[in-house]
């Protein structure tokens, strides 16, 4: 048997879910099969699902603010974003109609809404095929952010997003990550997963054997670059590092990573992301771990944020190459700080 | 005594076959309503800002009387106190929400622009609303509960990339929607003539979109042809427009109207809700005293402070 990637795990999450309940419609531009979307996400679900898989016009405001009001009115609509790159498009949807409706409405009215896009570079497309522009839509009160990535189970995370949340949840999908396999056996790593009522979107929380000497924190497409670079400290600098693997981007999973901090009292916290690290994801990690910290009167830690360089991610391999963070930048990074 | 015993009552809102005179009723209590509240900013008795929509009273009440309540579903914009008034009547509501107390419609958390009650929805920004509405025309085919949807859009909202993406939508999925149009001939403060190149019936056809034009103040030829638009769109379950050409005769806002002062008194010349007043006639006097009557009430319950419910 092969082993299940995570496009089939998404694919089946949403199979599943068009199957286990009614009010679930997708929606978005080319999903019909035999085509079955750009990344085929949703092959086969057109056929399974004729009446339930929409296939839209390339209108990405339309399709987002036409899922809103579906929401509004008692389904549970999953809307695809073809390239994430093309979230602007959508943005005022995501912001200032779908995100607001439930606040403003005085908790009137519910908006379970999933906008799911794939995100990232490494594959030559360019600088408007690339982007990782989710950081953009951190902070927005009213919308979660989420990504997930192979080492839990994607379509679970995606199953969550559908049917647990009742706002609308951007799902940040990393196209890089789509091929690889679930794993589950970490060699090397006691595996802690961590979740809440306040961030139920899960970390996940790799011990080292030993006491961790550092954690590196990331989530998505970042995840198997950490892996790498995790081996190599370890076995050229006998470093032991921690992942924390991040699935809720936004709003930040504070408590996960307080019980995190509280347990492995790390002397240096790295950020990885593949969008620029000002205004990211990292320096509110940081932030929000540096503030912890403070408030729990630990020692001081060293801190470092590997990201792209601040320019849109050229075509030609070699240069996106240069521009995207690297295994050996986060080996670079680590080192820095000791 | 609860404190929503206290309360004023809502207005009666009118349907397709309520005389003309209960029609005025509400057009003339829409006005009075937004008239109170610009008096109320001029005070200084509320803070925050409004739109209202004097001149544009009868298309909220023919259109609006046009929908079944019970079922239709209303997503309306910035400039939508009357098109909330004549889907419920609740003057109270309104008033408070816009006054920022708990016990307004959204508990003060929308305010003018952002209102919810039934199935009634409104946002302040352009065009998004619009795609919103498509998208509940589309859950009330699927769950085939026979709703049409009216989405209410200005003329200066066609200036929105998102107004052509929905209407796209509506008539490929072939949705019970109707576009409802206030050509107002001004957006904010520029012209009509300076926003809009082509047609607006012009960009509706271009979707196949049925577009019946109206002169938006003769209450009976706007609500005969708002409900041949709905019971097209919910017979036909397709899409229909519906242009009304009623002047703004208010501000965009709070005092910041910059039209010359001829333009405004030729507008004021022509006001509708005056012409169907003398249409309504000797009854005409009654009513406004009993509008006026429940004004002050609903002014004196915003503001002396009702608790919370």
């Amino acid at each position: 048997m092969t082993q299940m990637t995570v496009l089939a795990s998404l694919n089946a999450a949403l199979r599943a879910a068009l199957a286990a309940d009614e009010r679930v419609i997708v929606l978005g531009e080319d999903l019909l099969d035999p085509y079955g979307g750009a990344f085929r996400v949703t092959r086969g679900l057109s056929t399974a699902f004729p009446d339930r898989v929409l296939a839209a016009p390339i209108s990405e405001g339309g399709i987002v603010a036409a899922a809103t009001g579906l929401a509004l009115r008692g389904f549970r609509p999953v809307a695809e974003i073809m390239f994430g790159d093309f979230l602007f498009l959508a943005g005022d949807q995501l912001v200032n109609h779908a995100a607001k409706y439930r606040a403003m409405f005085n908790d009137q009215v519910r908006v379970p809404l999933v906008v799911r896009t794939p995100a990232g570079g490494r594959r030559g497309y360019g600088p408007t095929h690339s982007q990782s522009l989710e950081k953009h839509f951190l902070g927005v009160p009213g919308l979660w952010v989420v990504a997930p990535h192979a080492l839990a189970d994607p379509g679970a995370l995606l199953r969550q997003a559908i049917f647990d949340v009742e706002d609308p949840v951007l799902f940040v999908e990393h196209k890089i990550g789509y091929g690889e396999p679930l794993r589950t056996e970490l060699p090397g790593y006691e595996p802690v997963r961590l979740a809440g009522t306040a961030s139920p979107f899960p970390t996940l929380w790799l011990k080292p054997r030993g006491a961790a000497d550092g954690l590196l924190v990331c989530y998505g497409g970042m995840t198997q670059p950490a892996l790498d670079a995790a081996a190599l400290l370890r076995e050229r600098e006998k470093l032991e590092l921690g992942l924390v693997v991040v699935s809720q981007l936004a709003p930040t999973p504070a408590t996960h990573l307080d019980a995190i901090l509280a347990e492995a009292a790390p002397a240096a916290v790295v950020t990885l992301e593949e969008a620029p690290a000002e205004g990211g994801w990292g320096a509110e990690i940081i932030a929000t771990i540096e503030q912890l910290r403070d408030c729990r009167r630990m020692a001081a830690i060293s801190y470092r944020r590997v990201a792209a360089e601040s320019t849109p991610i050229p075509s030609a391999r070699a240069l996106e190459d240069a521009a995207l963070p690297q295994v050996e930048d986060i080996v670079a990074a680590v080192l820095d700080c000791f | 005594m609860t404190p929503r015993a206290n309360r004023p009552a809502p207005l009666a809102v009118t349907d397709r076959a309520s005389p003309l005179a209960d029609h005025y009723r509400v057009a003339a209590a829409i006005r009075s309503f937004e008239q109170m509240l610009l008096d109320q900013f001029a005070r200084g008795r509320v803070g925050g800002t409004t739109h209202t929509c004097i001149g544009q009273e009868i298309a909220a009440v023919a259109v609006t009387a046009a929908l079944d309540r019970g079922r239709d579903c209303v997503f309306s914009n910035h400039r939508g106190h009357g098109h909330f008034l004549a889907y419920c009547g609740e003057t109270f509501l309104l008033l408070a929400e816009i006054f920022g107390r708990p016990d307004g419609v959204c508990g003060g958390r929308g305010g003018s622009q952002h209102l919810h009650l039934g199935n009634f929805y409104s946002n302040g920004v352009q065009g998004g609303t619009v795609g919103n509405a498509v998208g509940v025309a589309l859950a009330e085919k699927r769950k085939r509960s026979g709703a049409v949807t009216c989405a209410w859009l200005g003329d200066g909202t066609f200036g929105e990339g998102l107004v052509y993406e929905a209407m796209n939508l509506a008539a490929l999925w072939r949705l019970p929607i109707v576009f409802a149009i206030e050509a107002n001939r001004i957006a904010q403060t520029t012209p009509t003539e300076r926003q809009l190149a082509g047609s607006i019936a012009g960009r509706c056809a271009a979707f196949g979109i049925p577009v019946a034009e109206t002169s938006g103040t003769e209450l009976a030829d706007l609500l005969a042809a708002a409900s041949r638009a709905v019971d097209a769109a919910r017979a036909e379950q397709r899409p229909q427009a519906l242009v009304s050409h009623a002047v703004r005769l208010g501000p965009h806002s709070k005092g910041d109207d910059t039209r010359p002062a001829d333009v405004l008194q030729a507008a004021w010349a022509n006001d509708p809700l005056a012409a169907l007043r003398q249409r309504v006639g000797a009854a005409a006097e009654a009513i406004d005293r009993e509008v006026a009557e429940q004004m002050r009430e609903v002014l004196a319950a915003a503001l002396a402070g009702i608790d919370a419910p």
